[in-house]
């Protein structure tokens, strides 16, 4: 048993650590620090910066304009990108499109997305939730109905995060309505700007605006835009959520938010006291460190035995769980060591001489209320609990 | 034993229920609570005229209440409708005003909204940590210093503030005039503001106002319990409505044992709230009155946040979102505990008192 790193392991930390103080712009870092939204620009700028240095596409093969990084490198890479508050990069193009086209896309499909995806020409969204369809996504009813050369899509999607932002979205659709549902499922690229689509924010609960319905009518979309077989969609909609658990147990986050967290209890005061010195509180701290240096192995230990298997497994259901309810339970002390001045919204009004809270802090409720999602999205902790009851239980 | 609402208490109870669902249904709810002036003047003076304030007062100062129990007929049911009307307030008021022996009814008429200013920035919940001062300079009274998140600063006609001067913390009052007020919106709704005192000119209320400060924060605890168990009772209602209408994999998600286990958890924890809120409204006025406050205010404080988290991950996505209510019930359950003191504090104060009966 060695729990450290490798010397080449070891290195290659050193050498993301100097790149990120080197390249990572400040007011970038700044904004990530305070929770502040990132605007489009923001996002295409540092992942601009990580294509010059060839680090964008860290789980694509280096012949695809990849990394080709292991697993244990890429969680190297994203634990010290939170540490230094490096916006989180944008997975819809990188880490779920690209290795599926990588999997099941034709030549034809790789050469003309993947260039786009690495330089920002393309900004992909994901159609897969429906109102009708959450976590029994396989029920959804988006029809794709054959038309000569193309489908004809009608329906509607929804939860499609930052779509206002993209060109483009991928969709699972339905092109079979007989046989399990899970059969008749196709994979289709979308042209945002194809006639017949309409984009409408939602509002979140805190404010703000990350997530869309996207509305389909008589939207025709060439066939040579299907990826993999028709109706083999779900086969490629699990593959991408298998890539979408990679770094699930949001590590890295926690981490950087459990640093924030103390040096905001040490700030705070109680009646002459720092909040860090009040027993209470110190010991709601102490629990969730606890639990966090535990979940910092156990994601280890899989990511060792994923890098052995060459694929994660469905005990990465495991690492989502107890990932969004440690990272969950930092944000809920973040907003309560705040007391009063956790309830303001944040505003310039209270900057400066008329700060109420310690610089950095002002959106722990917003922060706090905005990540009730993440237990929620990419397959509910509780889609995750029926999955690990099937293994464990049959 | 008798657990049954007196008829004037329910009566006032329906009349203030049916009014809130008829006329501040969510939607206006939500245009007044997060856009200034963050409160609705037409509608607060018809909550004044059907008697929500004057209920918070007993008979021999002008009201028709004052009781533990008719504070919290009031709250609950400005919980169930998210009010953001700065009723609360005035409670706080009329309790320091009535120990100080000020005429009431400018106050219990509405005509006369207060804010009263206590927490600071390093002492948020406790009175004897504040460190704002007064001084009689001989020309009257100056306050300097800073009060922070005072709730209804941003409506209020007059401010009580407490402040510490020689002979200990006395109460003051000012006109809203005399401060420097940076009134700002709640992520949960409703306004606040922070005050900036600079020597401000001041009227001694009360030289000595520990206790009478003290007993007011108690009864503002009392309404918050209050308001969270109204709040909790729409909000358990819509989960419900959802459990059993939301179906996924070809029937209703409340079908499921998982979901029905944590539903019936949110049951029993609003149910142990209802309890503990009603065992703190029949002991104001006694010697248990904070003590039984601090085990409401921490209690609610645990099931509120449970209801608030558990509904939006029962519901999903969709309690996400601006648009369904239960995400705006989530947010102020969650909040309440930000007021007059959190599950901490008041813990701190049961576990002060831990001493088994002789």
């Amino acid at each position: 048993m060695d729990l450290t790193y490798s010397p080449e392991e070891q290195a290659f930390e050193a050498e993301v650590r100097a790149f990120l103080n080197a390249e990572l712009p400040a007011e970038l870092a700044a904004k990530v620090r305070k929770r502040r939204e990132l605007t489009k620009e923001d996002m295409d700028r540092w992942h601009a910066i990580l294509n010059a240095k060839g680090w964008l596409a860290a789980t694509w093969p280096v012949e695809a304009g990849g990394t080709g990084w292991s697993a244990v490198q890429q969680h190297i890479f994203e634990e010290e990108c939170c540490r230094a508050n490096a916006p989180r990069i944008v997975p819809f193009g990188l880490k779920m499109l690209g290795p599926v086209l990588l999997k099941f896309g034709t030549k034809a499909q790789q050469e003309e997305y993947l260039p786009r995806i690495l330089d920002g020409r393309d900004w992909w969204c994901q159609g897969y939730s429906e109102p009708g369809a959450g976590s029994d996504l396989a029920s959804l009813k988006t029809r794709a109905v054959r038309d000569g050369d193309h489908y004809i899509i009608n329906g509607q999607k929804t939860w499609t995060t930052l779509g206002q932002h993209a060109n483009r979205i991928f969709c699972l659709v339905r092109t079979k309505t007989d046989g399990k549902p899970q059969e008749g499922i196709s994979f289709v690229l979308v042209d945002l700007d194809t006639p017949g689509i309409e984009m409408r924010p939602i509002r979140l609960i805190e404010g703000g605006y990350e997530v869309n319905e996207v509305f389909f009518t008589d939207v025709r979309v060439p066939v040579s835009n299907l990826v993999g077989e028709e109706n083999m969609g779900w086969t490629i909609a699990k593959y991408l959520l298998l890539h979408e658990r990679t770094n699930i147990a949001g590590v890295g986050f926690s981490i950087e938010a459990l640093e924030q967290l103390k040096s905001l209890a040490t700030k705070v005061r109680r009646g002459g006291k720092r909040l860090i010195d009040t027993p209470l509180f110190a010991a709601r701290l102490a629990e969730v460190e606890i639990d966090l240096e535990a979940m910092k192995l156990t994601n280890l230990r899989m990511l060792a035995d994923a890098q052995k298997k060459g694929a994660p497994g469905p005990e990465t259901s495991m690492l989502k769980i107890k990932g969004t309810v440690i990272r969950q339970a930092i944000n809920d002390l973040a907003r309560r060591a705040l007391g009063p001045a956790a309830a303001p919204f944040p505003s310039e009004a209270l900057d400066g001489n008329a700060a109420l809270v310690p610089e950095d802090h002002a959106a722990n409720a917003v922060s706090y209320f905005n990540n009730r999602k993440i237990s929620i999205y990419g397959g509910s902790n509780e889609i995750q609990k029926n999955i690990l009851a099937k293994g464990m239980l049959g | 034993m008798d657990f049954d609402v007196s008829d004037d208490r329910r009566m006032l109870a329906d009349s203030l229920g049916r009014y809130l669902s008829d006329h501040y249904g969510i939607e206006h709810r939500n245009a007044v609570a997060y856009d200034t002036p963050f409160h609705d003047a037409q509608k607060w003076r018809d909550l004044a005229e059907l008697g929500v304030l004057y209920a918070l007062a007993p008979e021999d100062r002008g009201g028709f209440g004052g009781a533990g129990f008719d504070v919290v007929t009031v709250f609950e049911q400005l919980g169930g409708a998210l009010c953001p009307e700065p009723v609360l307030p005035q409670l706080l008021a009329t309790r320091l005003l009535m120990a100080g022996g000020v005429d009431l009814e400018p106050l219990l008429s509405g005509a006369t909204r207060y804010a009263v200013a206590i927490g600071e920035i390093d002492a948020p919940y406790a009175v004897e940590d504040i460190a704002t001062e007064a001084t009689d300079s001989g020309d009257g009274w100056k306050i300097s210093g800073r009060k922070s998140v005072v709730y209804g600063a941003h409506a209020a006609d007059r401010i009580l503030i407490a402040a510490r001067h020689a002979g200990g913390i006395g109460l003051f009052e000012i006109a809203p005039g005399n401060a420097d007020i940076t009134v700002y919106g709640m992520i949960d709704g409703g306004g606040a503001g922070e005050l900036f005192l600079d020597k401000s000119e001041a009227v001694l209320l009360a030289g000595d106002a520990g206790a009478m400060l003290q007993d007011a924060l108690d009864w503002g605890a009392l309404a918050l319990a209050a308001e969270a168990v109204g709040a909790m009772d729409t909000a358990n209602a819509m989960l419900i409505d959802y459990l059993r209408t939301r179906k996924q994999f070809g029937r209703p998600i409340g079908g499921f044992q998982a979901l029905q286990h944590r539903a019936v958890d949110l049951g029993i924890e609003i149910e142990q709230a209802r309890s503990i809120t009603i065992l703190a409204a029949s002991r104001m006025g006694t010697q248990a009155q904070s003590r039984s406050v601090s085990m409401a205010k921490n209690l609610i404080g645990r099931a509120a946040r449970l209801v608030a988290e558990e509904s939006i991950q029962m519901q999903g996505g969709i309690a996400m979102t601006w648009e369904y209510p239960a995400s705006h019930y989530a947010k102020r359950l969650v909040m309440i505990d930000h007021q007059l003191g959190d599950t901490e504090f008041h813990l701190e104060r049961v576990m002060a008192d831990l001493q088994p009966a002789p």
